[in-house]
């Protein structure tokens, strides 16, 4: 194997890849569990099956750097630190909740750790990105922002609009497509003029042409360091397109029909990040009590923070009044 | 002493937010080599270099997200959107993103950020950059809106709104842009949500904004001059905040009270006016409030189509004379 040869990621970050993408796996299975108890409300976008993408950037990132991503935000925001029950109980409403559950499963946010928000609007965030990028350009700093999104933003203005600026000024941003094939309900090459929505459009932008499977956790996690010391040294942005797919469906009421059962199978059974990072950890010979130890940890986790979330209390209802303005408060008259 | 138009003045507030805070920088598109299409921001350029006033692409929705971004760290960004009619291809950035994400956070964020634009009629340039819409940002709640009359509420309210931890949209217009005053001190500062009497009177309140506050200042003086009815005119400077406390004491002493709104009458501001007065100070009106708005049609270009659709310094006079004589 390529990798034995050239094992540059060592066992420790192999296991913190590991460590992350699991918790990733499980929180999103729990999310849908208390979805069918009801304890989970609205909607939720999952993102079981991209973990690697999410998990490799929250590995390969700094402390103080920023991230922005999607509606399909949970992995994006547990992979930068921040706490199970913060998200579990945003998405249940309770006051343990990121935002005491006045933001929901679609805008979680922890700027604690660098997680400046999940965007609900197509395309909007890639924009905003820039501007946190900008703001370490004129402070002369050296985070790096990087956001996520999906191959249907390939398609929006504002997707255009902000690569151009993020090169023009050469911004410390690197934007990471996660090609899930399917924007929502339509396949993504339906709907699309080049084949490869992200990559293809890169040099519209003098940007170079990335693609990669988003499904190994090795390689992303090498595509993620190169991108961000790009940034972080001065050089400018990155556009990434990570080949993965989405093991359920669009949304919480999509039962993902519109795709053809064999597809499905395939990348269940044979692309699958976490099955495959298994094998590839066995093959490097790490302990594998070393990696069921790591599993039986992160279930007990997500355990403890399900219960801390169902014992949380709901948010009080003075909630509703607070926060619209930076004095605390939601008046708009004397 | 100096004089200073109303165009000056914004390019005057601007360099001074500038010089008080290095965290304050200056978006926009032809703002720095050209001085923007208005010259309102003639020599911020040569003061502050490039790395603090930018000349961005024509993407507005790029210049309003690196705006808020960058206001998410804590800088202070001014950004421009060269006519207001303009905000609508960025909507969403202000909307659903500006406006939203302090409350979506639970607090954790807050967006100081300044969108200043042109705004409203008066010369003729049609129905895609005329429109007055401090409505369409009054209506979503987390956005504080400001549209001064004169030069010396440019420069106070500016240094207010730079300040504000919040998000404004300032909102300048563009028929007020040659408009003069003579001005003692520049260093001014105006608190958001804090109303100016341009004319005082106990017979009817006007309450105007922006270049309607200033009509109906001359509405006022010649309704006095050649009418013998004292007219009370309220500026509202800022419609969120809303200085109500000023209206209603006016109101308690006038019992009348018309609005002059250069919007289309549909859900323009004068109608909350109206509702808030009707709520607050049902007993003290002597007959219903009058709007008086442009008719319900996008505004027309040609001299006399544009003249006739906004309201004139003769049609308040009329409205006034007519609400007062009871008719």
């Amino acid at each position: 194997m390529e990798d034995k040869l050239n094992d540059d990621i060592g066992e420790a970050k192999r296991l913190q890849l590991w460590e992350m993408m699991l918790k990733l796996r499980l929180v999103e299975k729990k999310a849908y569990d208390l979805f069918l108890q009801n304890l989970i409300k609205g909607t939720s976008h999952l993102a079981l099956g991209q973990e690697a993408i999410a998990g490799a950037f929250g590995v390969a990132l700094q402390e103080g750097d920023y991230t922005f991503c999607t509606y399909r935000g949970h992995a994006h925001t547990l992979a930068r630190g921040s706490s199970i029950e913060g998200v579990l109980g945003e998405l249940m409403g309770r006051q343990c909740g990121l935002m005491k559950g006045k933001g929901g499963s679609m805008h979680l946010t922890d700027v604690e750790k660098g997680v400046m928000g999940s965007y609900a609007i197509i395309g909007a965030h890639l924009t905003i990105a820039n501007g946190t990028a900008l703001a370490s350009k004129y402070n002369k700093t050296k985070e790096v922002s990087v956001c996520f999104f999906g191959d249907g933003t390939t398609n929006i203005g504002a997707f255009h609009e902000a690569l151009n600026m993020a090169k023009i000024w050469d911004l410390p941003i690197v934007f990471v497509c996660e090609n899930n094939l399917y924007m929502e309900y339509t396949a993504i090459s339906e709907v699309t003029a080049v084949e490869h929505p992200a990559a293809d459009r890169a040099s519209a932008y003098s940007l170079d042409k990335i693609i990669v499977d988003g499904n190994d956790a090795d390689e992303m996690y090498r595509t993620a360091q190169t991108a961000i010391k790009k940034a972080r040294d001065g050089h400018g942005p990155s556009l990434i397109e990570a080949k993965t797919y989405r093991h359920s469906g669009h949304s919480r009421a999509d039962p993902g029909k519109y795709r053809p059962d064999e597809e499905v199978k395939d990348w269940m059974e044979n692309k699958d990040p976490i099955k495959n990072y298994r094998k590839k950890l066995l093959e490097f010979n790490i302990d594998e009590k070393t990696i069921t130890g790591i599993e039986s940890k992160i279930q007990q986790q997500v355990e403890d923070a399900i219960n801390i979330s169902k014992n949380s209390p709901i948010p009080d209802i003075k909630e509703i009044y607070t926060d619209v303005w930076a004095d605390g408060g939601y008046k708009w008259h004397n | 002493m100096a004089q200073l138009t109303y165009r000056e003045s914004v390019s005057l507030a601007i360099a001074q937010a500038m010089r008080k805070d290095p965290k304050v920088f200056f978006i926009g598109e032809d703002v720095g080599a050209a001085g923007g299409v208005f010259k309102a921001t003639v020599g911020l350029l040569d003061e502050f270099g490039k790395e603090r006033v930018m000349d961005a692409p024509i993407s507005e929705q790029a210049i309003l997200g690196a705006a808020m971004g960058a206001a998410m760290t804590g800088l202070r960004p001014i950004a421009e959107i060269m006519f207001s009619d303009f905000l609508a291809v960025c909507w969403d950035i202000i909307a659903n993103q500006i406006a939203k994400t302090r409350y979506m956070s639970d607090g954790q964020i807050n967006i100081p950020l300044v969108i200043r634009t042109a705004n409203g009629g008066g010369s003729k340039f049609g129905a895609q950059h005329s429109q007055s819409l401090e409505n369409w940002s009054m209506m979503i709640p987390g956005l504080k809106v400001v549209a001064p009359s004169c030069a010396s509420d440019v420069l106070g309210l500016m240094d207010a709104s730079v300040k504000d931890p919040d998000p404004v949209i300032f909102y300048e217009h563009k028929s007020l842009y040659a408009s003069k005053e003579q001005l003692e001190n520049t260093n001014l500062s105006i608190p958001l949500g804090q109303a100016n009497i341009l004319h005082e009177g106990a017979d009817i309140t006007i309450i105007g904004l922006a270049l309607m506050a200033q009509r109906s200042k001359k509405a006022a003086q010649i309704l006095k001059e050649k009418h013998n009815i004292n007219a009370k005119v309220i500026d509202l400077r800022t419609l969120v905040p809303l200085d109500l406390q000023t209206i209603k004491r006016s109101i308690i002493e006038t019992g009348l009270v018309i609005t002059v709104e250069e919007n289309p009458r549909l859900c323009g501001w004068g109608a909350e006016i109206s509702s808030l007065i009707t709520e607050h100070c049902f007993s003290n009106l002597k007959g219903p409030v009058t709007r008086v708005t442009t008719p319900h049609v996008p505004l027309p270009s040609a001299d006399i189509l544009e003249d006739n659709t906004i309201p004139s310094v003769d049609l308040i006079i009329n409205e006034v004379i007519k609400k007062v004589k009871g008719e």
